[in-house]
């Protein structure tokens, strides 16, 4: 075998001072050539003793180093001069391949995740092309026989898509919130906010992210203890879920569902609950509602889920949480503010909005941040992410039109708690569907919520009297479970591969789909849900209520929930 | 020595003032106020839920003045104030026992 050595010398005195060195471009190459053919970023790179990576190297390193075509450089003596044209590989330009090969080894390597393969033999080059394919399209690159990684492109947007999330939550909801209340009450609302935030980031250390996406139990409710207190969760993926995102950052975009959710419930309640009673209520209600209800719908085993459990009950569709966030804080809310019953004075005092501003700026913030709600979900950049991209956008702009024109058809007057209203019905409603509906349907699922979520809010709230604060049920709760029926209405596998695939068609959905059925399998699993959600959530209430007591007393809730929970005030004058 | 209490609309606050200092009325007290006399108020909707609004905003201005420069300083209100409109509000003139500056100890119409 011809001797071929991966580093050149600069034999330019003028540029090197004097001494000769080595060609940093020709290290790089041959450290990833390294990489790239024995799985390993360590070992020897002695020229002598190591034969099996020479082609490849050499391809690269004709090919990449700019100073090897230069009159500067020297070839040390024995280098076999190599040929570009002989490692032609069919397709595309082998410029672009190894150009390929080179961005994707350099970054995946540099943030720490190595190649690894499974077999003592070394991968030839289809596989390994072919492996950066479904690198690059967000697919399951088992085939190959080369073990999945961390993309970079991947995991970058999932961590913006993580931030986002939590975005929503601090400061998008809490302001959202916050300005609806009376101001005698707004640090409630952050305090409420703040302290899901820091409760649910512990339970989902401890238990949380275990319970929805472990295996352990074997069951189709509740997820498994392997990953109890993230033991072995890193940064190397999860194949069960997503196989280009590590598992740590994964788990922490789920854990901004997770706190997002129970936060919506308390927009219900606002205003009268006790602090201790909103962390108690949340706390019980992580165990026996989010955690079963997100595993039953995104476990990879689940009860409810269509896209990857072959033996789905009910193979239910649900893109970025409609079940599972909006629907089942929604009906939680509905229960517990008929619990605990009429803030005193309603409907005889005046409880405007104190800040219709802060209303907007949470609006814009939610808005923003529901594109790594949606399009994160993805768990990857790809076609689907980028369509739910698109869908978002125009459910948002569908919804935020609607819902002030009819307030204009009935009252005269577009208002910006209507704009703000109808923006955020039209994002719940396309969330359980914007990875599978085209733009027609995202349109239209903007337009049909925010006119359902409009006379929820109003006409039922005022039929059934009810004091639903903040309408988290009439937006989220009704908008959840409208978006999550229109979504088998409109899904379609022209914007979502996934519907078709061995899975589905073992359980029905695949079937459902070409009878456009869905909708009915949506029906099924939104009654059960509800009927999980209204039934625990009753008993949740009734423990808290036993327990520690759900309402603030009078005087407090007279005087404000800050200065009675909290000891402090919103604004003062003398700031 | 009066004191002129006189409830005016917001917008109109600037105009009075000027036309007070005009007449070398050159010290008075504000503050925002909300009532309500015949002018009706108005209904606010927060996602169907109606509120009436009954108090609605007005200014309050006070000065305490010698007695001869009353009929002035109360002309310059009406003057500056009036919209024609109803809720132009009204003013009111009271009797002041006494007055006194805090930094001087000077009483009377001296302090005022």
């Amino acid at each position: 075998m011809d001797k071929f050595y991966p580093l050149h010398e600069i034999t330019d005195l003028k540029k090197t001072g004097g001494h000769k060195s080595f060609c940093y471009h020709c290290v790089m190459i041959s450290f990833l050539a390294r990489i790239f053919h024995t799985g390993s970023s360590r070992g020897a790179m002695n020229p002598d003793t190591d034969n099996e990576g020479d082609g490849l190297r050499r391809r690269l390193y004709v090919s990449y180093c700019p100073r090897s075509n230069s009159k500067l450089t020297q070839y040390p003596s024995g280098v076999r001069k190599p040929q570009q044209n002989q490692y032609e590989i069919g397709g595309l330009p082998h410029r672009f391949k190894m150009s390929l090969l080179f961005l994707i080894f350099f970054i995946s390597s540099a943030i720490g995740a190595p190649v690894r393969e499974t077999g003592s033999q070394p991968f030839s080059v289809e596989q390994r092309l072919s492996y950066l394919e479904a690198m690059l399209h967000n697919e399951d690159p088992s085939l190959t026989g080369i073990v999945s990684v961390a993309a970079p492109w991947h995991t970058a947007w999932m961590m913006v898509a993580a931030l986002l999330v939590l975005f929503m939550v601090l400061p998008g909801l809490a302001l959202f919130y916050g300005g609806l209340v009376r101001q005698k009450n707004v640090l409630s609302i952050l305090a409420t906010c703040l302290g899901i935030a820091g409760l649910v980031i512990i339970l989902w250390w401890a238990f949380g992210y275990s319970l929805v996406f472990g295996h352990n139990f074997h069951s189709s409710f509740l997820g498994g203890s392997e990953y109890f207190f993230l033991q072995g969760v890193n940064s190397l993926p999860n194949t069960s879920y997503a196989y280009w995102i590590p598992q740590n950052i994964f788990c922490i975009y789920e854990l901004a569902f997770a706190i997002i959710t129970p936060a919506l419930i308390f927009g219900a309640s606002a205003e009268r609950m006790k602090f201790s009673a909103v962390l108690f209520y949340s706390f019980l209600w992580m165990f026996c509602i989010y955690f079963p209800l997100a595993h039953m719908v995104w476990g990879s085993n689940g009860l409810l889920n269509g896209l990857l459990n072959p033996e789905a009950w009910i193979p239910a569709l649900d893109f970025a949480g409609g079940t599972v966030v909006h629907m089942s804080s929604g009906w939680s809310a509905l229960v517990l503010c008929i619990i605990l019953g009429k803030r005193l004075g309603h409907g005889k005092e005046p409880m405007m909005p104190h800040s219709l501003v802060l209303t907007v700026v949470g609006t814009g913030i939610l808005w923003i941040g529901w594109y790594g709600f949606n399009a994160g979900s993805a768990l990857g950049v790809d076609s689907i992410a980028m369509n739910a991209f698109m869908t978002t956008t125009l459910a948002a702009g569908a919804g935020c039109l609607t819902w002030p024109t009819i307030e204009f058809l009935f009252r005269g007057k577009l208002s910006v708690l209507g704009f703000c209203s109808g923006a955020v019905a039209g994002l719940v409603a396309v969330t359980p569907a914007c990875g599978f509906i085209n733009s027609a349907g995202a349109i239209w699922s903007g337009f049909i919520a925010a006119i359902v979520t409009y006379f929820a809010c109003t006409t039922f709230k005022k039929i059934f009297h009810y004091d639903d604060a903040l309408d988290s049920f009439g937006i989220h709760g009704v908008g959840g479970t409208i978006g999550a029926l229109l979504t088998g209405v409109f899904a379609t596998s022209t914007v979502n591969a996934h519907l078709i695939s061995p899975i589905t068609i073992n359980n029905g959905l695949e079937h459902a789909l070409k009878n456009q059925t869905i909708w009915l399998i949506q029906a099924k699993a939104l009654g059960m849900c509800l009927l999980y959600v209204v039934i625990v959530s009753l008993v949740i209430a009734a423990i808290v209520n036993g327990i520690i007591g759900l309402r603030a007393n009078q005087e407090a809730e007279a005087q404000g929930l800050d200065i009675s929970d909290h000891g402090e005030e919103g604004y003062t004058l003398n700031g | 020595m009066k004191k002129i209490e006189a409830i005016i609309k917001p917008f109109k606050i600037e105009e009075v003032k000027d036309a007070l200092n005009e007449i070398g009325i050159e010290g008075m007290t504000v503050s925002e106020v909300k009532g309500f006399g015949r002018q009706k108020g108005h209904t606010e909707i927060y996602r169907g839920s109606e509120y009436t609004v009954d108090f609605l905003p007005k200014m309050k201005i006070e000065i305490v003045l010698a007695d001869d420069a009353v009929e002035g300083a109360i002309e310059a209100i009406m003057k500056s104030a009036k919209t024609g409109k109803i809720g132009d509000g009204k003013i009111f003139v009271f009797h002041v026992e006494n007055a006194i500056r805090i930094r001087t100890s000077e009483t009377g119409e001296k302090a005022v």
